[in-house]
Order: structure tokens, then C-alpha cells, then sequence
């Protein structure tokens, strides 16, 4: 590896804030290697890619790994597991520690056996020479890895890998196949009591007033917690704190809010704060060239994380010591915002992970983690699971953002675009934990004293957030790309996968598809005549090729469409071509994505996520959009946030273009944008009309129809 | 007021003192620690609870006690025997079927109910039968592949 990507890996962080070896790996004697990731495991299957890389670089059998579930008190701090960044974070400090124990492993061998560490046999830990043998697991000790990481220890090269690069079935899923417990939602301590919160209907609003009388007379029921308008219950029984909980949800009053805005898209335009120019390029000669101006405007709405399993927590206080598991993305920020929210020492608190449902962003988690800590502290000890309702989640946790898009481009003669407009229009993408003065935890905003709700920031480019991908990966000479970032919040937002890369790929893409139509183009021959970026153009191409793209036979009400993407213009490359037809409902047939990390360390979890994105974007893209009433979010059941069912799922087929030479970028958040953008423009050929709206369901389509007539 | 219940859950008699309105689901992951079954939205919406009662799948989080007493209830725990994983189960493992796995213990319920009724489905016979359920990372084409290749496997 270069000393570019070194100094890189240094950048990002992981072994710069932890660079004691033996932080990383234990190796023991029953021949067993304990590795310490600060990443978590959210249904991606992080964990099994993190141990093949491990396995890789102290060659040894993948089966002698263990990975330990993150703990604040024993884990290295990495962090958030989010951004697609676990394989280039944890992944690349793995590596460098784990050839480093295997340098010092094999120099201590060579010591025991009397030998120069040139003559030592090394397979799967036994190390052999002169006749005589010692293994790993003998030369080990825990003094031997006291030491900081020096990054000098040779790495293996990609040519030779035999376990990274090749399928490795997902670690997790023998458990979740067969039913056993394994999530936090299965978890069960003895003595526990379960709990309930009752939440106001919106996130502003207070509590007035609560007329408990009845409630406290609940047969099971153990007691109802207040502090301020924080309410909570807790029973013996699971089934009695849901009793509780819905019955105090009748008995209290809740100050009213002021309205929520009916046209949010207008509104975030009359709200903006900030308005950050985040990418200039002039070319004045080249701009008057420009003889065919077009403009047009998107909208993505408001989107749920809409988790099958809600958020869930478990927390129990012994002895002034808090201890808490919890599906969190971020332990070591959660602990910082529990001792922020409870006025604790961070000492005071461990964060243990344990898997939960699916996670695709700043969910429930860690507002669960709160709310079980706040009831803990009235069980004289005895711990308190929580978990939310469905109505909870999708009204209290935090919603990808809603955002306006406005676009404007002009032509030369030739259909070359010589001028290139994006302004974006969105309240921030990340109000996680950890990053803000006072807690990000739901809960702490209602106590006696509360605390202050922060606003949603974005994270700066080149990651980005409301603006991630909104700069265009194409050669234009002239652009002008404007962020509006709206602090003010109607709802609570925060991070969903992909962030903003979501809406500003669909309106990049969308509008390349209008200009190319307009300059009488193939869509991908346009693309590819203002794209240079060889791995950009490769998948478009291999995308293009899969599908037939060229051998396309127009039919009554079908078309195909094009989406391409470099993931925060710094990670994997997706191209995604869409097959539609559109009747009363908008049908995807057929996807076919052609993706590049560089290398893939697991491929069959590289297109395992491929083919997740895709389908959850085409979810997203078809039906999603949360529902604003007076009160707050209406959507509160699957019935009125319906997302995609397995009859309406289509065909996906993913190609991936191995690059082993090339440094591995994250898979899960590549081809969200791309397969949006296919989409729509798969409809739009299929209409001849636009649609700009998302989601693209029969009213918006109708709308659109009515629109143009 | 409770009452006392008997239950056949895979094939065992078991016997429960609860609240006849007390929803199977928590019956089931609290008082008989079968965690496989699990609390998705609490209205039917959603399968993440199915169960067979009587061999049609049905969610546990929306039947009460009383409407499963003496029936014949089958959770994600009882599809194999004697501690060998059902087909489907090996199947969903040979395809990697899933990614946070929330869903599945659901949809391997929904999968057998089928297989049970019609050993040979095609591949829109399996969409529909899941239908009822929901997935949310995507997993979909995977689980339908690994429902025909089991039924492959069962009914050569």
C-alpha cells in the first residue's frame, strides 16, 4: 500500500486515537484471537468482513477469530459505525495491527526455538523450525502486545490473500436463521422489569397535565416514573407496561404546537440561514457558448428509518455505576450523552453494543438507551429493558431530511453543457449524539430541567451531508454549486443512508436525462462524453452492457432509465440502469448495477448490500414520505407509510468490477442515489413527461400530468 | 384476572396463568423464552410475529391467549427436529439470506405455511405468500431464491 494511503488512514482517525496494539487483539491459549473493533454490527455485516482481514493479515483460519461486541470499557473509540467508513476506519487499523502481532508473534518464536526468524515454517498459527514447533497461542502473553502501533510491519500484498477478496458467509446469521436470541429486543437479565415511555405526539410539545389515578391502580403494574414531562412505566410484564403506557397516553394533556408547515418545500426555501457556495468554477468563453437554457426543480420528502424491529434498550444502575446495552452506532458518543443527560461522571458508564434490527442511520437507539437509564433509576438496582412501539419509532425518531432542489444548465450547440447550477435547500443530516453541547437524546429535552433540543449540522465536504454528491462528478466548465442549510427543524432530522447524496444524485441525474434528451443524446453516451473518471465511465459501461442497454425495444408504457454515482465523489463508483413499466402505480421490473469499492474484502456481502440499497431505494423512491399533520407525524402504522412488498420487489442483478489493487471503499450507501435516479428516468421515458417529486406514486405522477397539460 | 391456559407449542403441552387478552407474542418471548418470535408493530402489519396456529401463519403480537388455547402453535424454534435445522432454514443459510435477520424468523413461518400447502410453488406463488410480510433492508430476492431452492430440496 502507498504511503498516500497511509498517511490517509492516519487522517481518519482509528489508530490515531488508538495506538496501543493491545487494544486491537488478544490472542489466547485455546488457539482462539479475540478482535476489539470499535465498529458494530447493524445488519451489514461488518463484523465478518473486519475478521476475514484480520484472518488475512495474521494468516491464520477465519474460524479462530472472535469479534468482540463493542464496550466502551474494553473497545477502541472509532467513533460512529456509519458512512460507509467501517472497512477503511476499523478495517485498516485492523490490518496494520494485526501484521504487527504477527511480527512480534513470529519474532518471539524465533526466540523460543533458537532460531533467525527467516527459518520459521508459519501455517495457521503453528510455527515450525530446526525440528522443533511452538504455536502463536504458546508465544503469546498479554506483555507482548503492550506496545504502540509503528505501522512498519510489512503488510501482505492483495496478490497473495486467501481469505480476504473471497465470499465469507455472515457470522451473525446462523442465530438469526435459526430463531435464537441475538438481538438486544431477545435480551433478558435476571430480575428485569420491562418499561414503556409515553411520548407527546410531537417533539415540541410539553406535558400539561396527567391523570394517572387509574393507571396507578393497574393490576402488574410497578410504578410510573415522572421527571417534568418525561413519562415512563414499568411492570413485571412486558404486555402490562403496553397497557400502562397506552392508558396514561389517554389520561395526559400535551400543549399544543404551533402548526407544521403545509408546503415544507417552500417553507425550508423562507427559512434557509446559510447559504454556502461550495463549489465555483468560471469559464467565461466557454459560457457564452451556451444557446439552450434549461432549469428544473426536485423535491425528496421527509423519510422514516422504518426498522422492523423498534429501537431498544437495557440499562440497570448498581452501586452509582450505570451500565447500558444498547444498539447504538456510537457507544463512546452515547456514554458522553447519557453523562450529559443524568448530570453522571462518563466513568460512571459502560455502553455495551448488542445487534439490533436493521439500521440504516440515527434511529431510535440511543434515545431507548436514555429513556431505559432514566427509568433504571427507580428500581433500586433491578435492570429495565425498553423497547418503543411502532407509533414511537416513526414518530420520535429522527427522519432523513426533506429537501428542494433547484438546478439550471446551459447547452452549446454541439449538446456539450458548458454551464452547471445545483442549490439545495434542507435543514441539517446529523444531530447524533456527541456533537453537540448538550445531550441529542429525546428524552433529556423533557426532564424538570430541560435540556436545549439541538439543531440537525451537516457534516463539511468532501464527506458532506445535505450537499454530499451535490457537486457534480462530471467535467463541467463552468458551476456553481449553493448549499441552504435551514437550522430551524419542523421535524427532527437527522442521518438516513446516503444522506444528502439521495436527493442530489436523483436531481444530477434526472437533469442530465433532461438536458441529454434535450441536446437529442443517448443518455449514456452523454454522460460518458462529460465523464473522464476511467472507474466512473468502466461501471457505466459494464451497467449498460448487462442490461442491454443498446438492444432496448420500445414498448407501450415501459422505459429504461440510467443513474450513476460516486459515492461522496470519494468512495465506490454505482451505476444503475432501471426497466419500468407504469400503470396505475409505477412497477420496477428489472435493476442492474454495476458497482466498484476497489477491493472487495467480502463480495458476497459487497453485493448483499448492493442489492439491499437498491431495493430499499427503490422503496424510498416509489411509496416512502412521512406524513405531516397540525400535531406532527400521521404516518404512524406500515398502513399510512407503506414500504415496498416482496410482490412488488424487482429483479436485481449486480455486477461487481474486482479491483484488489485498490484501496476497499464502503458498499452500503452506493447505489441509493443512483437506483432513484434510474428510476425516475426509466419513468420518464416510459411517460414522456417528467415527474420531479419523489416519491413518484399515482398522485404525484397524475399532478405532474395535470401539470404539463 | 388471570386464567390458567394450555398451549401446544411445537408439539408440546405447556400451561400458562395469565391474562386472557395477554397477546400470545409475549406469552411466548417472556413466559416460554421462545425469543424467535418478534414484536414488529403490534397490529398484524407487518409478520415479523407470525406463528402457525393450526397451520396457517398468523402474528402472535395480534392474537390473545385465549384464542390460542388448545390449538396447535408452531414458532420459528419448532420448524426443524430434534435440533436439525428445517430446509428452508438451511436454505435461507446457503443463500445468504439476510442481512439484519429481524424479519426472518416471520417470513421462514410465512415460507413453510406454503411450502406446506403447495410443495412446488413458483416464484410468484412465493412473492405472494410473503406479501404479508415485511423486510426493510432488502433482502427479498435472496429469501424468495432460498424458499425454491428448499422447496427444490424437499420435493425434488
Amino acid at each position: 500500500m502507498s504511503t498516500v494511503a497511509e498517511s490517509r488512514l492516519k487522517r481518519q482517525g482509528s489508530l490515531e486515537k488508538n495506538p496501543g496494539l493491545s487494544r486491537w487483539l488478544r490472542v489466547h491459549r485455546d488457539g482462539t484471537i479475540s478482535i476489539y473493533s470499535g465498529k458494530v454490527e447493524i445488519g451489514q455485516g461488518v463484523l465478518t468482513a473486519l475478521a476475514q482481514i484480520a484472518a488475512e493479515e495474521l494468516e491464520v483460519a477465519l474460524e479462530r477469530i472472535r469479534m468482540v461486541p463493542a464496550d466502551t470499557s474494553v473497545s477502541p473509540d472509532e467513533g460512529v459505525t456509519s458512512g460507509s467508513l467501517s472497512i477503511q476506519d476499523s478495517g485498516a487499523a485492523l490490518r496494520r495491527a494485526c501484521a504487527q502481532a504477527r511480527a512480534l508473534l513470529l519474532e518471539r518464536a524465533a526466540t523460543r526455538l533458537n532460531v533467525p526468524a527467516g527459518d520459521l515454517r508459519v501455517e495457521d498459527g503453528a510455527v515450525r523450525a530446526a525440528g522443533r514447533s511452538t504455536s502463536f497461542w504458546e508465544c503469546a502473553d498479554d506483555a507482548l502486545f503492550d506496545c504502540e502501533i509503528d505501522e512498519t510491519a510489512t503488510l501482505r500484498s492483495p496478490r497473495d490473500y486467501r481469505v480476504v477478496g473471497k465470499p465469507a458467509p455472515r457470522r451473525d446469521l446462523p442465530d438469526k436463521i435459526a430463531g435464537r436470541p441475538r438481538f438486544i429486543q431477545d435480551m433478558t437479565l435476571p430480575g428485569m422489569l420491562y418499561g414503556r415511555v409515553v411520548r407527546p405526539p410531537h417533539n415540541f410539545a410539553g406535558l400539561i397535565s396527567l391523570d394517572d389515578i387509574k393507571v396507578k391502580s393497574m393490576p402488574g403494574l410497578a410504578t410510573i416514573v415522572r421527571e417534568g414531562g418525561f413519562v415512563g412505566v414499568l411492570a413485571e410484564r412486558e404486555d402490562v407496561a403496553i397497557s400502562a403506557q397506552r392508558a396514561l397516553r389517554i389520561a395526559a394533556s400535551w400543549k399544543e404546537i404551533d402548526p407544521l408547515p403545509r408546503d415544507v418545500y417552500a417553507w425550508l426555501k423562507e427559512h434557509a440561514a446559510e447559504h454556502r457556495v461550495i463549489s465555483e468554477k468560471e469559464n467565461a468563453d466557454v459560457k457564452s457558448r451556451g444557446v439552450t437554457m434549461l432549469e428544473a426543480s426536485y423535491t425528496k420528502p421527509y423519510i422514516s428509518h422504518a426498522s422492523i424491529g423498534p429501537s431498544c434498550a437495557i440499562a440497570q444502575i448498581d452501586d452509582g455505576k450505570l451500565m447500558v446495552w444498547s444498539h447504538s452506532q456510537g457507544i463512546f458518543n452515547l456514554r458522553r450523552d447519557l453523562a450529559l443527560a443524568l448530570a453522571m461522571r462518563e466513568d460512571a458508564i459502560v455502553v455495551r453494543h448488542v445487534e439490533g434490527a436493521g439500521c440504516y442511520g440515527h434511529n431510535g437507539a440511543d434515545d431507548a438507551a436514555l429513556d431505559a437509564a432514566l427509568l433504571a433509576r427507580a428500581t433500586g438496582g433491578r435492570p429495565v429493558q425498553v423497547q418503543w412501539m411502532r407509533d414511537d419509532e416513526f414518530a420520535w425518531a429522527p427522519c432523513g431530511p426533506a429537501m428542494a432542489l433547484s438546478l439550471r444548465a446551459a447547452l452549446d450547440p454541439q449538446g456539450n453543457i458548458v454551464d452547471w447550477q445545483h442549490e439545495l435547500w434542507s435543514n441539517g443530516h446529523s444531530s447524533r449524539p456527541g456533537r453537540s453541547q448538550g445531550p441529542a437524546l429525546a428524552a433529556a429535552w423533557h426532564l424538570s430541567t430541560p435540556h436545549e433540543r439541538p439543531s440537525a449540522i451537516n457534516i463539511p465536504l468532501p464527506s458532506g451531508a445535505a450537499d454530499r454528491n451535490a457537486i457534480p462528478i462530471y467535467d463541467f466548465p463552468n458551476q456553481r454549486v449553493v448549499n441552504h442549510y435551514v437550522r430551524e427543524m419542523p421535524v427532527r432530522t437527522s442521518a438516513l443512508r446516503s444522506l444528502g447524496a439521495y436527493a442530489n444524485v436523483f436531481a444530477i441525474e434526472s437533469f442530465m436525462d433532461e438536458l441529454a434528451q434535450a441536446a437529442e443524446i443517448d443518455a449514456i453516451a452523454f454522460r460518458l462524453r462529460h465523464l473522464e473518471d476511467p472507474r466512473g465511465r468502466a461501471v457505466i459501461d459494464a451497467a449498460a452492457r448487462r442490461a442491454g442497454w443498446s438492444n432496448w425495444k420500445p414498448v407501450e408504457a415501459r422505459g429504461h432509465g440510467v443513474g450513476f454515482a460516486k459515492y461522496k465523489n470519494l468512495g465506490a463508483y454505482c451505476a444503475a440502469i432501471a426497466e419500468v413499466e407504469v400503470g396505475r402505480e409505477v412497477r420496477v421490473n428489472r435493476l442492474v448495477l454495476a458497482v466498484d469499492v476497489g477491493l472487495a474484502i467480502n463480495p458476497d456481502g459487497v453485493i448483499n448490500q448492493i442489492e439491499g440499497g437498491a431495493i430499499q431505494s427503490t422503496s424510498w423512491t416509489l411509496k416512502e414520505e412521512v406524513k405531516l399533520d397540525a400535531r406532527g407525524i400521521a404516518s404512524l402504522d406500515w398502513e399510512h407509510y407503506p414500504i415496498l412488498k416482496f410482490s412488488e420487489v424487482p429483479a436485481v442483478e449486480v455486477e461487481l468490477i474486482d479491483r484488489p489493487e485498490l484501496p476497499a471503499a464502503g458498499a452500503g450507501e452506493a447505489a441509493q442515489g443512483p437506483t432513484a435516479a434510474a428510476i425516475a428516468n426509466a419513468v420518464a421515458h416510459a411517460l414522456g413527461l417528467r415527474v420531479r417529486e419523489l416519491p413518484l406514486t399515482h398522485e404525484k405522477i397524475a399532478a405532474a400530468i395535470s401539470q404539463s397539460t | 384476572m388471570t386464567e390458567r391456559f394450555r398451549l401446544i407449542i411445537n408439539g408440546a403441552e405447556t400451561a400458562l396463568e395469565a391474562d386472557p387478552d395477554t397477546p400470545l407474542l409475549y406469552a411466548l418471548r417472556n413466559d416460554l423464552e421462545l425469543k424467535g418470535t418478534r414484536f414488529g408493530c403490534g397490529s398484524g402489519q407487518c409478520g415479523a410475529c407470525f406463528v402457525l396456529i393450526d397451520s396457517h401463519p398468523a402474528p402472535a403480537c395480534d392474537t390473545p391467549l385465549w384464542s390460542a388455547a388448545g390449538k396447535s402453535i408452531t414458532t420459528v424454534e419448532g420448524l426443524g427436529t430434534g435440533g436439525v435445522l428445517h430446509p428452508l432454514q438451511n436454505a435461507f443459510l446457503a443463500e445468504q439470506a439476510a442481512q439484519c435477520g429481524y424479519c426472518t424468523s416471520g417470513i421462514l413461518i410465512s415460507a413453510a405455511a406454503l411450502l406446506a400447502k403447495n410443495p412446488r410453488p413458483t416464484e410468484s406463488e412465493v412473492r405472494a405468500a410473503l406479501d404479508r410480510n415485511l423486510c426493510r433492508c432488502g433482502s427479498h430476492n435472496r429469501m424468495v431464491r432460498a424458499v425454491l431452492r428448499a422447496a427444490s430440496e424437499i420435493a425434488p
